[in-house]
C-alpha cells in the first residue's frame, strides 16, 4: 500500500471533523486537507432546526468545537467535484487536484429541493439543511409570517412545524402519507405523534400532496393542493428528505449510487467490483455499510451519533489503528418537536408489528418497542427517554418479542399492533 | 453460628460509624443475593455502574411497601369497617417516593410546579438569616451540638416555612417525621410493632395535615401547600385531599430527616479534614464544590430499596422476578472504576456523578434546598466557630442504616465570631 503522509478528507461537517480528529488521535502526522463546499467551519446541525429556528441563539453560534491542531489545510467554499482512483487524487470544483495517500469520503446529504426550480426560488420558500438556510428561515419565521407551511412530515417537518406553534405562528404541515413520521416510525406510531401535534395546533394534513406553488411578485402566496384546495401561506418549507452528496464520485469506479457509498464491514469504500480499496473510508450519511446488528443489511444512516462513532472508526482504520472489530454501533437519534423529545434506538425498517411497552400515547409519553420475526429491533421513546437505555438492551440483545414480564407503567397484557409500514 | 451476611453488617449498629468497608466487600459482586432469613434473600446492588442502570430499569419498582394493615382495635365496628376502609385508602394514596410511573410522575410534577425558582431563591436568602440567627443563640457557649443548635432548627425552618406549617406547630412534628423516616430502614416493613406505631403516627399527622390543607383553601398563602391544595399544574395536575396529604407528609419527613445529616456530616468531615476546613473558612466559594463531595463521601441516604418486577439479568446474576432489591448508593459513591481513591474526600474531584441524591425519576425533589442549607451552614461555621474541636469521635450515631448521621456531634469551641 503506498505511503502514509497526505490524508484528504472530504466533507467538513460532523463526520468529516471526527474523522480528522481520530486520524490524529491514531498517531497520523502527515497532511491534513479538509475539504467543505460550504464557506464554513465543521458546524452542528441539530440546533438549526430548534435553538437556531427559534432565535435562541445565532446560527454561527453553532461552530463545533473540536481538537484539531493548526497544521491542517482547510478547502472550505470549494466542493470536491471528482475522484480519481489512479492517480489518487481528488479534484476540487475550482479544478485543483488534491493527492492524498488516505482517503475519508463524508460529503453528508442536502436537502432534496422543491421539485420545480422555478417555485423554490420564489422568496419565502425554504430548504433546512445548513446554517444559512437556518438563518435565513430564522429572520423570516421572525418577520410574523401570516401562516407556515411545511411541506413533508418527517423529522424537520415535525420540528419546524411545532417550532412553529411554539413561535405561536399558524402553520400547516402537509404530508403525502396517512401520518407524519409513517416512513420511519410507520402509521401506528406515527398517528399518536401526529396527534399529539395536532393537539398543539398544528394544522396537520395528511394524504395531501401540493401541486404547485403560486408566487405574485417573485414571493409566494400560496399552495395548490393535488385534486383541489389551496393554503394561504407566505412561507413553506421544504422537507422532503435528504439527497446523498455522491454525484461528485461519478466515474470513480466505486460501487455507489444515490443510496450511498457502499462499505465493507471494517469501513472501505468498495469498488465496482465489490472490492474494498484500503486507501479510502467513508463515514456519516454518505456510507453505505453492512450492520452487525442487522443480519449485515446494507444501511446509510443519517444520525448526528452514528456520523460521530464511524467516522472515528474510519479515523482510525485509515491511520492503520483499525478498531478490533467491525463497525456496528446501534443505531440511535433523537427528535425535539416543540415540547416533545421523541428517541430512538435501533432500526424500525421491516418491522412487523410493534407495542407500547410503558406509558400510555393519550397522555403523550410512552415506548414503542418495534419486533419482527419475534425478536425486539428498536425503541422508540416519546417523553420518556429514561427509560430507553433499558430498551436499547433488549434491541441489542435481540430479546423475544413481545417483551416478557411487568414493568412500571406498562399495562398488563400488552396490545400487539401493527406498526404501519407498507 | 454462621456468618452474618454482608447486609446484616449493613443493617449492624456497631458499622454505623464506618459502614464503608462493609460496602466495599459487596462491591467485589456487583449485585449479590444476601441472606435476610427468608428463603427469596435480599438482593444489593453495590457499584456504581449497576446502581444506575437498576435506577431506571423499567423491571424495578419503588412499590415496596407491604399493603396497609393497621393494628386491630378489639372494636368491631372499627376492625370490621374502618380499619379495612383506612388500610384501601391508604393503599391507594401512598407518598410517591413508593410509587410508580404514571402516577408518581403525576404527583411528582405538581410538587415540581410548586417548587419554582423564585420560591426556592427565596428560602436561600432566608437560611443564610437563619443561621445567622442560630448561632447568634449560642454567643456565649463554649461547646455547641451542631445537630441540635443547627443542623435541624435549620432544615426544618425552611421546609415547614415553605409548605406554610406555622411556627407553633413545627415541634410537633419532630416525633413524627423520626418516626415516619423508619419506613426506609427495610426491617421496619416487616417489623408489625414499628408498623403499628407508623400507622398511627401518619393517621396524627395526616390529621393535622388535612387540618391545614382545609384551612389553606380558606385563607391561601403564598406558600407550597396552598398552591398545591387550590392550582392545577399547567398539564392539569391537581392532587385530591388523600394524595395531598400524603405528599406534604412526605415533602415535611423529607424536609426533617436528610438535610439534618447532610450538615452534621458535613461539619463531621470537616473536622476530620481541618485544612479543608481552613480552605473553606477563606474561601467560601468552594462550598458548593465541598458539599458535592460531601454526597459523595458521606450520603445522608445510604440506600434505597426496590422490588423486582421481572427477572433482570445484570452483572453476570439473574435477580429473580418480585426480590426485594438494595440500591446502595453510598458504596456506588465509593466505586473506584468512578471515584479514583475513592476513601479520599477530595472537593477538587472533577466530575460529579455521585448517587447522593439517587437517580432517574425518583431522584431528590429537596436537593436545591439541601444544597444551600448546607452552603449557608457549613459556611457559617467554617467562619464563625473559633478553634473547633470534636468532643468525640466518631459521635453517637441515630439507629437508622439508610438515612445515617450522628444522633449528636458536640463541639467545644472558643467562641462565636
Amino acid at each position: 500500500m503506498a505511503a502514509l503522509e497526505r490524508a484528504v478528507i472530504v466533507g467538513a461537517g460532523l463526520a468529516g471533523l471526527r474523522g480528522a480528529e481520530a486520524l490524529r488521535e491514531a498517531g497520523f502526522s502527515g497532511s491534513l486537507t479538509i475539504v467543505g463546499a460550504e464557506p464554513h467551519f465543521p458546524y452542528d446541525r441539530p440546533p438549526l432546526s430548534k435553538h437556531v429556528l427559534a432565535g435562541a441563539i445565532p446560527a454561527e453560534s453553532t461552530a463545533l468545537p473540536h481538537g484539531l491542531d493548526a497544521d491542517v489545510d482547510w478547502q472550505l467554499g470549494t466542493p470536491a467535484a471528482g475522484l480519481d482512483r489512479r492517480a489518487g487524487t481528488v479534484r476540487l470544483a475550482d479544478g485543483r487536484a488534491l493527492p492524498y495517500d488516505r482517503l475519508l469520503i463524508a460529503t453528508g446529504t442536502r436537502a432534496r429541493p422543491w421539485p420545480n426550480p422555478h417555485e423554490g426560488r420564489l422568496a419565502g420558500v425554504f430548504t433546512l439543511r445548513g446554517r444559512d438556510d437556518a438563518a435565513a428561515l430564522r429572520r423570516a419565521l421572525a418577520a410574523g409570517p401570516r401562516r407556515v407551511l411545511v411541506i413533508g412530515g418527517g423529522f424537520i417537518g415535525c420540528e419546524v412545524a411545532s417550532l412553529c406553534r411554539k413561535l405561536d405562528l399558524p402553520v400547516t404541515l402537509v404530508d403525502p402519507g396517512p401520518t407524519p413520521l409513517a416512513r420511519v416510525l410507520g402509521r401506528t406510531i406515527g398517528a399518536f405523534i401526529g396527534a399529539i401535534h395536532a393537539g398543539h395546533g398544528v394544522d396537520l394534513r395528511c394524504g395531501t400532496e401540493i401541486e404547485w406553488l403560486e408566487g405574485a411578485g417573485g414571493r409566494l402566496v400560496r399552495a395548490h393542493c393535488v385534486g383541489g384546495g389551496r393554503i394561504e401561506a407566505d412561507i413553506a418549507v421544504v422537507a422532503l428528505g435528504a439527497v446523498r452528496n455522491t454525484e461528485w464520485l461519478d466515474g470513480a469506479g466505486l460501487s455507489v449510487d444515490p443510496g450511498g457509498v457502499d462499505c465493507d464491514g471494517a469501513g472501505h469504500v468498495l469498488d465496482a467490483e465489490g472490492q474494498s480499496d484500503p486507501q479510502i473510508a467513508a463515514a456519516g450519511d454518505v456510507a453505505r455499510f453492512p450492520h452487525p446488528l442487522y443480519d449485515g443489511r446494507r444501511v446509510a444512516l443519517e444520525h448526528w451519533s452514528h456520523a460521530v462513532a464511524q467516522a472515528a472508526h474510519a479515523g482510525r482504520l485509515l491511520a492503520g489503528a483499525p478498531p478490533d472489530a467491525a463497525y456496528g454501533a446501534m443505531p440511535t437519534f433523537w427528535s425535539t418537536q416543540g415540547d416533545l423529545v421523541v428517541k430512538s434506538a435501533g432500526l424500525t425498517q421491516g418491522a412487523d408489528a410493534v407495542v407500547i411497552a410503558q406509558g400510555n400515547p393519550a397522555t403523550g409519553r410512552f415506548i414503542a418497542l418495534y419486533g419482527r420475526a419475534g425478536r425486539c429491533i428498536a425503541a422508540v421513546s416519546v417523553d420518556s427517554a429514561r427509560w430507553l437505555p433499558a430498551h436499547a438492551e433488549l434491541v441489542a440483545a435481540g430479546a423475544p418479542f413481545p417483551p416478557a414480564g411487568a414493568a412500571t407503567d406498562r399495562p398488563k397484557g400488552v396490545a400487539i399492533l401493527d406498526p404501519g409500514f407498507s | 453460628m454462621p456468618d452474618s451476611s454482608l447486609l446484616d453488617q449493613v443493617k449492624d449498629f456497631a458499622n454505623r460509624p464506618n459502614p464503608y468497608p462493609v460496602y466495599a466487600k459487596l462491591r467485589q459482586n456487583p449485585v449479590s443475593r444476601q441472606d435476610d432469613g427468608t428463603a427469596e434473600g435480599t438482593w444489593v446492588a453495590a457499584t456504581h455502574g449497576t446502581i444506575a442502570r437498576l435506577l431506571q430499569d423499567p423491571r424495578v419498582s419503588s412499590d415496596t411497601l407491604p399493603p396497609a394493615d393497621r393494628p386491630r382495635t378489639g372494636n368491631p365496628l372499627t376492625d370490621l369497617i374502618v380499619k379495612p376502609l383506612k388500610d384501601w385508602m391508604m393503599d391507594r394514596h401512598r407518598v410517591f417516593i413508593f410509587r410508580d410511573p404514571p402516577d408518581h410522575d403525576a404527583l411528582r410534577s405538581a410538587v415540581m410546579h410548586q417548587f419554582s425558582c423564585a420560591r426556592v431563591q427565596a428560602m436561600r436568602a432566608r437560611s443564610d438569616a437563619l443561621v445567622t440567627d442560630l448561632l447568634e443563640e449560642k454567643r456565649e457557649a463554649r461547646e455547641i451540638d451542631a445537630v441540635d443548635d443547627l443542623a435541624y432548627p435549620l432544615p426544618v425552618t425552611v421546609i415547614c416555612e415553605l409548605f406554610g406549617v406555622p411556627r407553633e406547630d413545627e415541634p410537633k412534628f419532630h416525633g413524627w417525621a423520626t418516626q415516619l423516616a423508619t419506613a426506609l430502614e427495610p426491617d421496619s416493613l416487616s417489623n408489625t410493632e414499628i408498623r403499628a406505631k407508623n400507622s398511627r403516627t401518619f393517621d396524627a399527622i395526616g390529621g393535622y395535615m388535612g387540618d391545614l390543607i382545609r384551612e389553606k383553601r380558606r385563607h391561601p398563602r403564598d406558600d407550597m401547600l396552598s398552591g398545591l391544595a387550590n392550582h392545577a399544574t399547567p398539564a392539569g395536575v391537581k392532587m385530591g385531599d388523600y394524595d395531598l396529604i400524603a405528599t406534604s407528609i412526605l415533602m415535611l419527613v423529607a424536609g426533617h430527616e436528610t438535610t439534618v445529616n447532610l450538615i452534621t456530616n458535613g461539619l463531621l468531615t470537616l473536622l476530620r479534614h481541618p485544612d479543608e476546613l481552613e480552605r473553606l473558612r477563606q474561601d467560601p466559594t468552594r462550598a458548593p464544590r465541598l458539599i458535592e463531595e460531601l454526597l459523595r463521601y458521606e450520603p445522608p441516604v445510604q440506600f434505597r430499596t426496590r422490588r423486582t418486577l421481572s427477572a433482570i439479568d445484570i452483572a453476570g446474576v439473574t435477580v429473580p422476578e418480585g426480590a426485594d432489591l438494595v440500591l446502595l448508593l453510598a458504596a456506588g459513591n465509593r466505586d473506584e472504576s468512578v471515584f479514583p481513591d475513592p476513601d479520599r474526600f477530595d472537593p477538587d474531584r472533577t466530575g460529579t456523578r455521585h448517587l447522593g441524591f439517587g437517580g432517574s425519576l425518583h431522584y431528590c425533589v429537596g436537593a436545591p434546598l439541601a444544597r444551600f442549607e448546607a452552603e449557608a451552614a457549613l459556611t457559617a461555621l467554617a467562619r464563625r466557630l473559633k478553634a473547633p474541636r470534636l468532643i468525640a469521635d466518631p459521635p453517637p450515631y441515630r439507629q437508622g442504616a439508610a438515612l445515617r448521621g450522628p444522633e449528636h456531634l458536640r463541639v467545644a469551641i472558643d467562641g462565636i465570631a
